[in-house]
């Protein structure tokens, strides 16, 4: 970015994936050291690594440890993310040694149901014996969320994602709420944000409860309560998420393309 | 040199009705020859494990080769389900598929339990999660040092463990880079092994990182792009269009026993499938 001139006037020209993917870019701080999940994680991770937090740490499951893709990969295992690592190291490894001694600063996750503590599914929809549908299950994310100092979790908001009740949970956030978290044992802090389609939600620091805090521009607080399976509670000094700057979009679209 | 042999005669060697079978390998090198002969060799009743039964163990499940799955992580990669394996899971077709299912931290730690010859090995986790109510594998342990609450998983020891790697020397000797995995920790573990390579060499290169001896190792099989289609670093790259194709092959029951039939049943090995998906790969 030094050479370049950072052209901060704001955009409309965005889809809602590339708004999510900047909005979770802007919460990764220089120097973090992040584990990342495949999908908007991983390219908000890039997007990031590339702008404003050039010494962010990205640490993939594969055991790729500092590794600096061009591209946003594929899959978890893209080569690339071997030949660009400071360090290769065993899937044991990187989940004994790395993850769970509190080593990574930032967990960052996407998922297909979560509830109002920021517990996770990303096993069934239905009964887990006789699932309506059968997702690929639980992956890194239960210890990720576990020993990861924060979590920042990515996806789109709707009835259906964002459930009373979890079919199964797969993934802890803030357990029951309430602190109940501590209660699990020697862990991170849990879920720090929710980045949606519709906006950014934090949990309450007493209860845990997800709270809306910002909207996305144009995006209603009647939009976010229809896409909240509970009675979704909305922050008092509620605010508008800025806008992409011309500058992020330039910046996503080009570690995006392929 | 005594280990080096046919991938037909490994198989037919090592790999028997109801036997325990982990092959692994991390998005790379992911054993699919061996995978195909397997298949190919009409094996039953097996216990799959794998950390991330991705394309490899669709095929094989769809095949009605397996009666259980252990794993942490089923799909394919950047495409989505499995449908084979969702088709399992949903409708018992070809058969039914009993899971016993884990996080990744909880499988690696299952592996290098097996690796070390321990009955179980611990970790901090599977707390607040579900995933401990539908298996055995998984109970709460108190530190006989600090009193802290951990898991204590079950060690996973497959009868037959299963990777490709780059290459071997000719002692049979096993050298593999890139992204590791947890294949040393699976072989280790495993009661015989099976390891598919690129190539013999005299020398390994000096990029390997692993080097799993000869004595270890009960099979060794000579099969060029033998991952394929993941990839070998150093070898060739991940074919993601055959992953992409796979989502529309698998989705229809007819469809895949065709592709079976004609890809794995009808040829005699690997090499006239790979002559088959990319008949540009016979030149490799």
């Amino acid at each position: 970015m030094t050479a370049e001139t950072v052209d901060a006037s704001a955009t409309s020209d965005y889809t809602a994936d590339e708004l999510m993917t900047i909005v979770a870019a802007r919460e990764l701080n220089n120097g973090d050291v992040v584990f990342v999940g495949i999908g908007i994680p991983s390219t908000a991770a890039n997007l990031a690594r590339q702008t404003h937090a050039p010494d962010v740490v990205l640490i993939y499951e594969s055991g790729t440890i500092d590794t600096k893709p061009t591209k946003t990969p594929l899959s978890i295992g893209d080569g690339e993310l071997a030949e660009t690592a400071l360090a290769v190291v065993s899937v044991p490894e990187i989940f004994a040694y790395w993850l769970q001694p509190g080593r990574i600063d930032v967990g960052f996750l996407g998922a297909a149901q979560l509830d109002r503590h920021g517990n996770l599914n990303t096993t069934v929809i239905g009964d887990y014996e006789h699932p309506k549908v059968r997702l690929p299950g639980a992956g890194g994310a239960p210890e990720i969320a576990l020993a990861s100092k924060r979590t920042m979790l990515v996806l789109r908001q709707s009835a259906r994602s964002f459930v009373d009740k979890l079919d199964y949970v797969t993934t802890v956030g803030h357990h029951e709420g309430n602190g109940s978290r501590a209660t699990l044992g020697r862990a991170g802090n849990g879920p720090a944000i929710v980045i949606t389609d519709i906006g950014v939600l934090r949990p309450d620091p007493v209860t845990d409860e997800l709270t809306l805090v910002s909207l996305h521009p144009g995006r209603t607080i009647e939009e976010a309560t229809a896409a909240t399976g509970w009675p979704l509670k909305i922050a008092d000094d509620l605010e508008e998420t800025t806008p992409p700057t011309l500058t992020e979009i330039e910046a996503l679209r080009r570690v995006s393309a392929r | 040199m005594k280990n080096i042999m046919t991938l037909a005669d490994a198989v037919a060697l090592n790999v028997h009705d109801g036997d325990t079978v982990a092959m692994e390998g991390f998005t790379h090198l992911i054993p699919f020859a061996a995978g195909h002969e397997i298949i190919r060799q009409q094996r039953r009743d097996l216990r799959l494990v794998r950390m991330t039964p991705d394309v490899i163990y669709d095929q094989l499940i769809g095949a009605g080769c397996a009666r259980e799955l252990v794993f942490s992580w089923g799909g394919n990669p950047g495409v989505g389900s499995l449908h084979r394996f969702r088709e399992a899971v949903d409708l018992a077709y070809p058969r039914s598929l009993e899971l016993d299912e884990h996080s990744h931290a909880g499988m690696s730690v299952r592996y290098s339990a097996g690796a070390s010859g321990l009955p179980f090995g611990t970790l901090r986790g599977y707390v607040g999660t579900d995933l401990t109510k539908y298996t055995d594998n998984v109970r709460r342990i108190t530190c006989p040092f600090t009193g802290e609450s951990l898991a204590a998983v079950s060690a996973l020891n497959p009868d037959v463990g299963v990777i490709h790697a780059q290459q071997a020397d000719r002692h049979g000797n096993v050298g593999f880079w890139g992204i590791l995995g947890v294949q040393k920790e699976a072989i280790l573990a495993s009661r015989r092994s099976i390891v598919t390579v690129e190539e013999v060499v005299d020398e390994f290169d000096p990029s390997v990182r692993v080097v799993l001896p000869h004595w270890v190792v009960s099979a060794v099989a000579v099969v060029p792009r033998g991952a394929h289609p993941s990839y070998a670093h150093g070898y060739y790259d991940r074919d993601n269009a055959y992953y992409r194709a796979w989502d529309e092959i698998s989705r229809d029951r007819d469809v895949f026993s065709q592709w079976i039939q004609t890809h794995i049943m009808n040829t005699s090995d690997f090499s006239e499938h790979l002559a088959m998906v990319e008949p540009t790969l016979a030149e490799v």
